[in-house]
C-alpha cells in the first residue's frame, strides 16, 4: 500500500524549493526586512535560470552541450535575476524607506508577472521554432544525481539519488545556520534585526547588513525556482505551476521559528504535507476530497503559527524590528 | 549613506507636510516616469512602438461603452476590497486576507443559491444569501483577529494561509456541484430562473457593483473619520500602548474592526458571484486581495483617494490586458507593467516625507 521508499524522495524533491526559499527568508528576516515578494523572487530566479539555458539549448541545438556550461549558464543567471530583485527590493524599503509589506506584495505581483509572461512568450519573442519550453537536455544535467545511487537499494533511493541542487539546498541551510549563530557577522546581523539603533550606535553599517542579508537571501530563494524548473519538473516551464510554494517558503520560517537547521526538518515535513493528498486513498467518486487534503499543510501552518505564539518564548519570537524601516534620524 | 569620513554629501531632512498640490505633483511626476519605464520596457521586450502601445492602452480601458462600464464595474469591486481591509490597516493589522475573505463570502453566495435557489421567494433567497456571505466573510476575518488579540499572532501570516484554506474550500466545493460531473466547474447557476441573481438596476447589469461601491465609500469615510469607532481605530494604529493607556479595550477594537473588515470583503464576494459571475472559482477574485492592500496603502488609507488608487490600477490592468490580446502576448505583461508602476509609486512617497539636503558651499568640508 503506503510505499516509504518511494514517498520519502518525492517529499525531499518537494522539500528543496521550500527549504531554500525558507533559508534565503531567514536570512533576510534576521537583518529586520520582512520580504514578502520571495514567491515573486522565486518566480524570477527560475524563469531567468530558463532564459539562460534556453538560448543555450537553441545556439547548440545540433551539437553536444558542455555539462560546465549547461549548468552554470542557467545558474548565474538565475542567480544574477534574483540579484536584482533583491536590490530593487532593498533600494525601495532600506534606502527610501517604503512600507515593507506593500513593497513585497508589488515585488510579488511582478515576479510572477515576469516569469508567466516570458513563460508564456519566451518562444514567440525570440522566433525559436520549438513548440514548447522543455529543457529535457539542461534538466539532465541539473538532475544528474551520483552515479552508484542506483546499486545500494533502499539506502540509495532516499539519500543518493538527488540533483545537486538538493544537495546544495542542505549545505546552504547548514552553513547559514553557522554564520547566523556562530559568527561575529552573524552576531551584527541579529543585532541589526532586533535594535537597528543599538547596532547603529555599536559602528555596524545598518544599511550595508541590510543590503548584503536581503540579496544573498533573494539569490538563495531564486534557487529554489531553479530547481522547481530545472529538476523537478525536467526542465518543463508551465505557468503558474511553481503556485504557492513562495509562501509556504515564507510560512515556514516561523514554522522553523527563525532556525534554518529546524528549517530542514520543517521543510522535509511539509514536502510531505503537499504531496501527502496523493497518498491517502479516495476512490473515483470522491475526487473532492482530495481537495480538503490538499489544505492541510496550511492548517498545520496555521496550527504552529499560533501555537508558538501562545507559548511566548523568547527564543522562538521574530526579530524585535521585523517588517520596520529604520531612520536613523528618528531614533 | 556615503562611506568617506569627511561629511558626507548630502543628508536627509524630514519635510514638514506638504501642500497636497505638490505631494500630488510628486505622484504625478512618479507616475509619467514609470509610464516612460514601462514604454522603454515593452519596446525591448516586444519590439512595439510605445505610442501605439498606450493608444491601445486607452482603447482598452475606454474603447467601447460596454469596456467602459466594464472598467467601472471591476474598479467597484476592487475598491469595495480595499475599503474593507482600509479600517484593519489604519490600526496596523495587516490583513492580507482580503483574498480569502472574498472567496468565502462567494462561497457562502454560490451555496444559497445551489440549496435555495427556486425554492423560497426570491427577496428572501437574496436576502439570506448577503447575509451568509457577509457573516461567512466575518467569521474568516474574526479568527486570525481573535488569535491575535489573545495570543499576539503575527496576523500578516495567518490570514495568508486563511486564504489557501478558503481556496481549498472553494476547490472542494467546485468538485462536489460541478456541472457536468467530472468538468471541474460549476457553471452558471439557475441559468434558467435566475433566483438568487442579483437585481439590475435601472436596466443595467453594471450599475448595482458601482452604487454599492459608492454608498461604502461614503460610510467608510464618514466611519473613520467622525465616528468614536473611527477614532479608537486611528488611536490603536498609532500607538497600542497609548491607546491601552487611556483605557481603550485594543483585544476588542482588532475584533471588532476585523469582523467589519471580513464581513465588506464578505460583500465583495456576494457582488462577485450574484451580480457579476454567477458562477463560483477558486480564481473568481484573481488576486484582487492582494492589489487592494496596494490600493489602500497608495490611498493612504484615505476612502476618497481611494476611488483614484483603484481607477489607476483597473486602468492599467485593462489596458495591459488589451495590449496583450491585441499584440499576442501574454497576459501576465499586465503584472509586470503594474509592478513597474507600483515600485514607482512606492518610492516616490519618500520624496514627500523626506528631502535631500545638499553638503554646504561654505561648509567645513576638508
Amino acid at each position: 500500500m503506503f510505499d516509504i521508499v518511494a514517498f520519502i524522495p518525492r517529499a525531499i524533491g518537494q522539500s528543496v524549493p521550500l527549504l531554500l526559499g525558507c533559508s534565503g527568508e531567514i536570512l533576510t528576516e534576521k537583518s529586520g526586512n520582512l520580504n514578502l515578494g520571495i514567491p515573486g523572487v522565486m518566480y524570477v530566479g527560475g524563469i531567468s535560470g530558463v532564459i539562460g539555458s534556453f538560448f543555450y539549448e537553441q545556439k547548440c541545438a545540433g551539437g553536444n552541450m558542455n555539462p560546465f556550461l549547461a549548468i552554470m549558464i542557467p545558474l548565474l543567471c538565475s542567480l544574477l535575476g534574483s540579484l536584482l530583485m533583491g536590490l530593487i527590493y532593498c533600494f525601495l524599503t532600506v534606502t527610501l524607506r517604503a512600507n515593507q509589506n506593500v513593497t513585497g506584495l508589488a515585488m510579488t505581483t511582478f515576479g510572477v508577472g515576469i516569469g508567466n509572461f516570458f513563460g508564456g512568450s519566451l518562444i514567440k519573442l525570440s522566433g525559436a521554432d520549438v513548440p514548447s519550453i522543455a529543457l529535457s537536455r539542461t534538466s539532465a544535467f541539473f538532475a544528474r544525481s551520483l552515479p552508484f545511487a542506483t546499486n545500494l537499494g533502499w539506502f540509495g533511493k532516499i539519500f543518493l539519488n538527488y540533483g545537486f541542487l538538493c544537495y546544495l539546498a542542505f549545505i546552504i541551510a547548514i552553513i547559514s545556520a553557522l554564520i547566523i549563530f556562530k559568527t561575529r557577522v552573524g552576531l551584527h546581523l541579529r543585532a541589526v534585526g532586533e535594535s537597528p539603533s543599538t547596532a547603529d550606535s555599536a559602528g555596524i553599517n545598518v544599511t550595508k547588513y541590510k543590503y548584503i542579508a536581503t540579496c544573498v537571501g533573494c539569490m538563495i530563494a531564486g534557487l529554489g525556482g531553479l530547481y522547481y524548473v530545472m529538476d523537478y519538473a525536467s526542465g518543463v516551464w508551465s505557468n503558474d505551476a511553481f503556485g504557492d510554494r513562495g509562501w509556504l517558503a515564507i510560512a515556514l520560517v516561523i514554522f522553523s521559528i527563525w532556525n534554518p537547521l529546524i528549517g530542514i526538518f520543517a521543510s522535509i515535513l511539509f514536502g510531505g504535507l503537499y504531496i501527502v493528498y496523493l497518498y491517502i486513498p479516495t476512490g473515483m467518486d470522491y475526487m473532492e476530497f482530495k481537495e480538503l487534503y490538499k489544505m492541510i499543510p496550511y492548517v498545520v501552518t496555521l496550527f504552529v503559527l499560533v501555537l508558538t505564539s501562545m507559548r511566548n518564548k523568547k527564543e522562538t519570537q521574530p526579530p524585535a524590528s521585523l517588517g520596520l524601516s529604520y531612520f536613523r534620524e528618528e531614533r | 549613506m556615503k562611506k568617506s569620513k569627511a561629511e558626507p554629501l548630502f543628508h536627509i531632512v524630514k519635510r514638514d507636510v506638504l501642500p497636497w498640490y505638490k505631494s500630488w505633483g510628486i505622484r504625478l511626476a512618479a507616475i509619467a516616469a514609470a509610464l516612460i519605464v514601462c514604454a522603454i520596457v515593452t519596446t525591448i521586450t516586444t519590439g512595439l512602438n510605445p505610442i501605439k502601445v498606450y493608444i491601445s492602452f486607452i482603447q482598452g480601458a475606454f474603447g467601447s461603452g460596454r469596456k467602459v462600464w466594464i472598467t467601472f464595474q471591476n474598479m467597484s469591486v476592487l475598491l469595495i476590497i480595499s475599503l474593507a481591509l482600509t479600517p484593519a490597516f489604519k490600526m496596523r493589522f495587516w490583513n492580507i486576507g482580503g483574498e480569502g475573505q472574498v472567496l468565502v463570502g462567494a462561497l457562502a453566495t454560490a451555496a444559497c443559491m445551489i440549496v435555495l435557489g427556486d425554492k423560497i421567494p426570491n427577496i428572501l433567497l437574496i436576502l439570506i444569501m448577503t447575509v451568509s456571505a457577509l457573516a461567512a466573510g466575518a467569521i474568516w476575518g474574526l479568527i486570525p483577529a481573535i488569535f491575535k488579540a489573545k495570543w499576539n499572532t503575527n496576523e500578516t501570516l495567518s490570514t495568508l494561509m486563511m486564504n489557501y484554506i478558503a481556496t481549498q474550500l472553494v476547490a472542494f466545493f467546485t468538485i462536489v456541484w460541478e456541472v457536468p460531473k467530472g468538468s471541474f466547474t460549476v457553471g452558471i447557476i439557475n441559468q434558467n430562473t435566475n433566483a438568487g441573481w442579483l437585481p439590475q438596476l435601472f436596466g443595467s447589469k453594471y450599475l448595482l457593483p458601482i452604487v454599492v461601491a459608492a454608498i461604502v465609500t461614503a460610510a467608510m469615510y464618514v466611519y473613520l473619520k467622525y465616528s468614536k469607532h473611527g477614532y479608537e481605530i486611528a488611536v490603536v494604529g498609532e500607538s497600542e500602548k497609548t491607546a491601552k493607556y487611556v483605557g481603550m479595550k485594543t483585544g476588542k477594537i482588532i475584533i471588532r474592526t476585523m469582523i467589519l473588515s471580513g464581513a465588506l470583503c464578505g460583500l465583495a464576494g456576494l457582488i462577485l458571484v450574484g451580480g457579476i459571475n454567477h458562477t463560483i472559482t477558486t480564481t473568481i477574485n484573481s488576486g484582487q486581495g492582494f492589489t487592494a492592500v496596494m490600493v489602500s496603502w497608495l490611498a493612504k488609507f484615505n476612502p476618497i483617494t481611494m476611488i483614484f488608487t483603484s481607477f489607476l490600477i483597473i486602468f492599467l490592468e485593462r489596458g495591459a490586458g488589451e495590449i496583450s490580446t491585441n499584440f499576442g502576448l501574454n497576459q501576465s505583461f499586465a503584472d509586470i507593467l503594474t509592478g513597474i508602476i507600483l515600485f514607482f509609486i512606492i518610492g516616490c512617497e519618500f520624496f514627500i516625507s523626506y528631502r535631500i539636503v545638499g553638503r554646504k558651499k561654505s561648509g567645513n568640508a576638508k
